[in-house]
């Protein structure tokens, strides 16, 4: 297991080395801080972010392309990785966020899974919405710093210490952030297939992907210690010369925009204000804290940018997701075939009389879909191939026909009810489990509706997305437990 | 706060180096009127002032000067501080220079030109309290720096005027002696670039300002 996790570890070294320079960067290049104090700070809070809030983000990656085998999860961090070692090798600021989503959609292409273009939609966006979002926030930031300290007639002396200890503080947020939002594309892929208990310490109990999280968390910081100043050094220097004032307001943009999209707690508080919330995805470092240079550099009348570094870096988002889609192919098909490892376990699809039934519940006519009945298909993408020839569908029944006819065969088996218990569950969950001791089920959907039927502690309720979000996560992991 | 307390004692320094250019600049005032009048006792008194304060200027300098690189503090603006002491401490050497040459040369300035040496001596300090005023706003208010730099060069190009004025009428003053009137046009020079000097401080202390627009 931990042989397969090494790809990941890798990944989180690569990310240590890259995309923690975004966080101190812009304050070691202008001298305010000390690489160390820089490197010290910034492994311990991307620790602390990765474990304590790094579920939020992992659940837009998981949904992309959910790889089933630890084999395969090795290849995609592995790619990702080295697509990241690579660029970083150039010194580009390469986001490892758009390599591990290349590594991705590289597996759903070798396992014929389907690429979710809905997580895949809202993953891109944020590579735009990113640097305009950090950029929109860093121009009022900085004109407001720049009115405050003329206000105040700050000294030079002064304005020099505080600016030290806001691109300390602003560092230390960055890194809790970049923990939090960037730790699902290190260990994202490792949550659904690395299948550990919940270890208690110090009577906190660590979940399984808060332990992958924390093993993500230290490798990133070790990626941080020895690799990271040189890419320090071309964020701080290469786009922009910036004064330290001004990297404060970089990086505490950086770092805003980074909590932005992987706080749970803040998307609740929008939600609940009756505000436009941003999506949960782990979005790129890098581009956050070019949109702030940049967004700065025009303030200052845009003569000093030098866009050709930034045309360098733009140019390196487009080739790293392809680097990584290539690489992952190139050694899924490498690991598969050579040293005959499953690097995916197989998902067919196969429609059946409950298949049409819980399709023709949901108001689509089955007639044409009849001749595809009993047809076994080996994966989602020849399915989806024969059912869009067949019928036309919107997005939102095609989804519907694909996951009802998805096979997942499942037996509720004494020994694997003997082994759901340690889960964190209700009693009346495992009673509602014992019930269904002996059935067989063929599709997941089937799985989940019996236990709905069993106890309303497993039904979903809407307007509740806490509850749904770990009766999610409990199912996922009783999928693994009943799966044959 | 022990690094608080530091930031604070740099400031101090800084603002008493400052103190120390206006003071040599008032004791020079003094004294070299006190020369005009011939009143030996109070130019002598000066003169010591003047060395005093010169050896205080170089302790402070050098105390700031050592900090500065020990602590890395302000490293984006820790070499044009550094410069603008040492040009500051110039303008003090300047003043202490300019009794010294009345003290060595002990010259004997015809009383016609007592006024305009006075208009001079006026005009070379404006000049440079100007300039202590900008390099005090470049540490805290630095949008105010452009106002006292337009008055050192308004107080240069006057110190200009009454040097040139003064020069052609020690040389038309036919009566005296070549060498006395050498003598006599030389130290309006040394006066003279004084304010000179403010004035490339004043140059420098422009860019120093740009390259630390925020």
């Amino acid at each position: 297991m931990f042989g397969f996790l090494s790809s990941g570890l890798f990944l989180g070294w690569s990310l240590g080395a890259n995309d923690a320079s975004n966080v101190f960067g812009t304050a070691v290049a202008s001298r305010m801080v000390k690489f160390r104090t820089a490197a010290i700070y910034c492994s311990i809070f991307v620790i602390i972010g990765a474990v304590v809030s790094g579920a939020g983000a992992s659940h837009t990656l998981g949904k992309l392309g959910a790889v089933n085998a630890v084999a395969g999860a090795f290849i995609v961090a592995f790619a990702a990785a080295t697509s990241v070692y690579l660029m970083t090798l150039a010194r580009f600021p390469v986001s490892t966020s758009q390599a591990i989503v290349g590594a991705i959609i590289g597996w759903n292409l070798f396992s014929g899974s389907l690429t979710d273009m809905t997580s895949l939609t809202k993953i891109v966006s944020t590579w735009v919405l990113c640097p305009l979002l950090s950029a929109g926030i860093a121009m009022p930031l900085y004109l407001m710093t720049g009115l405050i300290i003329r206000r105040f007639s700050v000294h030079m002396f002064k304005l020099d210490l505080l600016t030290r200890w806001s691109l300390l503080g602003a560092g230390i947020f960055g890194s809790y952030s970049l923990g939090a939002n960037n730790i699902a594309n290190v260990m994202g892929v490792f949550v659904p297939v690395a299948h550990l208990g919940d270890i208690s310490l110090l009577g906190i109990t660590f979940s399984g992907a808060q332990q992958l999280f924390l093993l993500g968390g230290i490798a990133i910081g070790v990626g941080v210690f020895t690799f990271s100043k040189r890419v320090m050094l071309t964020v701080g220097k290469g786009i922009f010369d910036l004064s330290p004032v001004m990297a404060a307001v970089v990086v505490w943009s950086h770092s805003i925009v980074l909590f932005i999209f992987s706080s749970v707690a803040f998307e609740s508080w929008l939600k609940g204000h009756g505000l436009p919330s941003f999506p949960l995805v782990p979005v790129s470092s890098s581009q956050a804290i070019v949109g702030a240079v940049i967004g700065i550099g025009i303030l200052k009348g845009g003569k000093s940018i030098r866009w050709k570094t930034v045309a360098g870096i733009t140019s390196s988002w487009v080739t790293t997701p392809i680097i990584a889609a290539v690489i992952s192919l190139l050694s899924l098909f490498f690991l598969q075939n050579v040293f005959q490892q499953d690097t995916y376990r197989p998902l067919e699809f196969s429609l059946d009389n409950d298949s049409m039934l819980l399709i023709e519940q949901a108001g689509i006519p089955i007639e044409n879909l009849k001749p595809l009945m009993w047809q076994e298909f080996p994966n989602a993408v020849a399915f989806k191939k024969q059912v869009e020839k067949t019928i036309s569908l919107d997005k939102k029944f095609l989804q519907l026909v694909m996951d009802a006819a998805e096979v997942d065969e499942m037996e509720i088996s004494a020994e694997a009810l003997n082994s759901v218990k340690p889960l964190a569950m209700s009693a009346e969950q495992f009673k509602a489990l014992q019930a269904l001791e002996g059935r067989v089920f063929t599709h997941r959907w089937q799985l989940d509706t019996a236990l709905a039927e069993q106890s309303p502690e497993f039904q979903f309720v809407e307007g509740n997305p806490g509850k749904n979000s770990s009766l999610q996560s409990l199912l996922k992991q009783l999928y693994n437990k009943f799966r044959q | 706060m022990s690094i608080l307390k530091k930031a604070l004692g740099v400031e101090k320094q800084i603002d008493s180096f400052m103190d120390q250019v206006i003071r040599s600049g008032l004791i020079f005032s003094q004294g070299a009127e006190a020369y005009l009048q011939g009143n030996t006792t109070d130019f002598q008194r000066k003169l010591k002032e003047i060395i005093e304060v010169e050896h205080a200027g170089d302790d402070l300098r050098r105390s700031i000067q050592q900090y500065l690189y020990t602590k890395t503090l302000i490293p984006e603006s820790r070499e044009d501080v550094l410069e603008l002491l040492e040009d500051m401490d110039s303008l003090l050497d300047r003043f202490k220079g300019a009794l010294w040459r009345m003290e060595i040369e002990n010259l004997d300035i015809d009383e016609d030109f007592h006024d305009d040496f006075k208009l001079l001596i006026k005009a070379v300090f404006e000049s440079v309290e100007s300039i202590v005023r900008a390099a005090r706003a470049f540490f805290k208010n630095i949008s105010s720096v452009a106002d006292y730099l337009d008055k050192v060069y308004y107080w240069e190009s006057e110190s200009d005027k009454i040097s040139t004025r003064l020069q052609m009428a020690i040389f038309r003053k036919e009566e005296l002696r070549l060498s006395h009137r050498m003598l006599q046009r030389e130290l309006a020079r040394h006066l003279d670039k004084i304010a000179d000097r403010a004035e490339d401080v004043a140059d420098r202390l422009n860019i120093y300002v740009i390259k630390r627009s925020l």
